[in-house]
């Protein structure tokens, strides 16, 4: 009796999220794999045809998609690394002895919180506008055009909005990581006589591996996924050359009306995503020292 | 002498800060200055301080009615993620049988699925509720919001779950023994033990649903359900030509969240970092 009734409760609380869930996320994700195999322009009533394995295969071949892949990859690398090396850098700064360090932090941290697509409006402005005018100004119109207009340096206008974007919020995890270090190891340390140098790349660089874990894990997968920004900021342009994977499947699905072979692209969109951010982790977790 | 160059270094950093921040100042001052005025010095202060391109802005953007459409969704997504994550967390910590735990092991696996995996084949399956249940899924607010929930949950469960685990389970037995059922148990003893990680769940998903734009601008095609990134799109989209009040439309939209940041900035704060979870 007790029994069922338990089962009654369990029911009550967890069932409704359940059910939401599966009708957002699970069922949507599993036909996701079952549209990938057809063929289809996305209007109700006309045929979807099965295609078996044709949009994978086609894939391989698609050169707008592939140089998507090799910009994403390009981007996801120079971004990771910027972010992650501005963000340390900062967390560094703003966990010293300074007066001014939680003003700092609560500039450094505020471009997180206005969001992916309204940042990149606003750089579009600097970008296009203002740059020419400080070029017209100064007369450094090699530095000074618009970026957006030329495919490589509109790649770089990318990564400096993706970097002001997260570089606060990377600081945020960071500080963190440094807070919980042991003031006995470093006091420790500075008895034994090291250095400033030595201080940083043999103990607090190793015990704050932990943070260093998840700050990878989060830049790159959202550095990955990028879509906000390069909607707003570039719109994949000049002529598709900072189009972004997700901004290629949005486009190959709700454009193109592709709605097969656009979905047989976020499947596989999805594999990398999870292959890359799992090795990652993997990888990371192991350098981790125990305390 | 030294203390000179402390104070030098102090003044130092909060320059380089103000100087970090230099795309929000220009999005200020051009906010406040005619076509004219703006072509003249892009970087300079402006002579005057108008407030006709805000109120054009305003309007053409439908700026409160958008206001109001972006806090009705994130309130309401965020308030029903909160009771239903804290509860299936709690059950699924309690209750530590198989199906609740392949149940977790699902939420916290498709954690890793894009957006971008699912938009199609969801905007299929809301669209077949709308045809053949007549729920109308698509372009209301109320779909909207079932999807925010459907999108947030995995998170917040993962959350709620890794606290429930470290919290001892005595004084949940003891409310039992005094005839507490398990509504009562949880609402009356287990939901305010868990005020920490509520926290954490509310400003990550604020951050999330106030600034989300992809999933809005499939679900919603009506101009008067808009948020505030999708009316600013749009508004974007029709005034690249006429930047000054492109920028105050910008300025408009960045006002509530600076103000939302520097009145809640602790918890703010203390959010994010407590969200950083690996997996």
């Amino acid at each position: 009796m007790k029994k069922r009734r338990d089962k009654a409760w369990y029911a009550l609380f967890v069932f409704p999220l359940v059910f939401i869930f599966t009708t957002v996320v699970v069922i949507p994700f599993i036909i996701g794999i079952g549209y990938s195999f057809i063929s289809w322009d996305g209007m109700p009533l006309n045929e979807k045809k099965f295609v078996g394995f044709d949009n994978y295969i086609r894939l391989f071949a698609d050169e707008r998609f592939l140089t998507s892949a090799v910009h994403t990859v390009l981007f996801t690398i120079c971004s990771v690394l910027l972010i992650n090396l501005l963000g340390l850098i900062f967390a560094l700064a703003v966990t010293g002895k300074l007066k001014v360090k939680n003003a700092a932090r609560t500039m450094l941290f505020m471009p997180y919180l206005i969001g992916g697509l309204i940042l990149g409006y606003i750089w579009k402005f600097i970008f296009t506008d203002v740059f020419k005018s400080i070029g017209q100004l100064t007369g450094w119109t090699k530095v000074f055009f618009s970026w957006l207009l030329d495919p490589e340096f509109a790649l770089a206008a990318m990564m400096i909005v993706a970097t002001w974007q997260m570089a606060g919020y990377i600081m945020i995890i960071y500080i963190n990581g440094i807070q919980a270090m042991p003031e006995d190891v470093l006091e420790a340390a500075k008895v034994d006589g090291a250095g400033f140098w030595q201080t940083l790349f043999r103990i607090k660089f190793p015990l704050i591996m932990p943070s260093f874990t998840i700050c990878l894990f989060l830049t790159l997968s959202n550095c990955f996924k990028i879509f906000d920004v390069n909607f707003s900021l570039t719109g994949g342009g000049p002529s598709n050359a900072t189009e972004m994977m997700a901004m290629n499947i949005y486009n190959e699905i709700f454009s193109l009306n592709n709605y097969g072979y656009g979905q047989a692209k976020a499947i596989i969109f999805f594999a990398a995503v999870a292959v890359i951010t799992l090795v990652q982790v993997s990888i990371t977790k192991k350098k981790e020292v125990e305390m | 002498m030294k203390k000179f160059g402390k104070i030098l270094i102090e003044f130092l950093v909060v320059a380089l800060c103000l100087v970090y921040l230099f795309p929000i100042y220009i999005v200020l001052v051009n906010s406040f200055k005619n076509r004219a005025e703006l072509y003249e010095n892009m970087l300079a202060l402006p002579n005057s301080f108008s407030f006709e391109y805000f109120a054009k802005a305003m309007e053409k953007m439908s700026f409160l009615r958008a206001f109001g459409n972006s806090l009705i969704i994130t309130v309401v997504s965020i308030a029903v993620i909160i009771v239903l994550a804290s509860m299936t967390a709690w059950m699924f910590v309690r209750t530590d049988d198989r199906l609740s735990r392949i149940l977790f092991m699902v939420f916290v696996a498709t954690m890793i699925i894009p957006f971008q995996t699912i938009m199609m084949p969801m905007m299929q399956v809301m669209g077949w509720a709308r045809d053949n249940l007549h729920i109308p899924m698509l372009n209301s607010l109320g779909g909207l919001i079932y999807m925010n929930i459907g999108f947030g949950t995995s998170m917040a469960v993962f959350l709620y779950h890794g606290f429930v685990k470290s919290i001892p389970v005595s004084l949940e037995e003891a409310a039992t023994i005094d005839g507490c059922n398990k509504f009562k148990v949880f609402w009356k003893i287990v939901f305010p033990m868990l005020k920490p990680t509520t926290a954490t769940v509310m400003i990550l998903d604020v951050i999330w649903i106030w600034n989300d734009y992809l999933l809005p601008s499939l679900v919603l095609s009506s101009k008067s359900l808009r948020t505030i990134p999708l009316s600013t799109a749009s508004f974007f989209g029709q005034f690249t030509i006429e930047w000054n009040l492109a920028m105050a439309g910008l300025m408009l939209t960045i006002t509530p969240v600076i103000i939302f940041y520097l009145s809640a900035q602790k918890y703010i704060v203390k959010g994010v970092a407590a969200g950083a979870v690996k997996l």
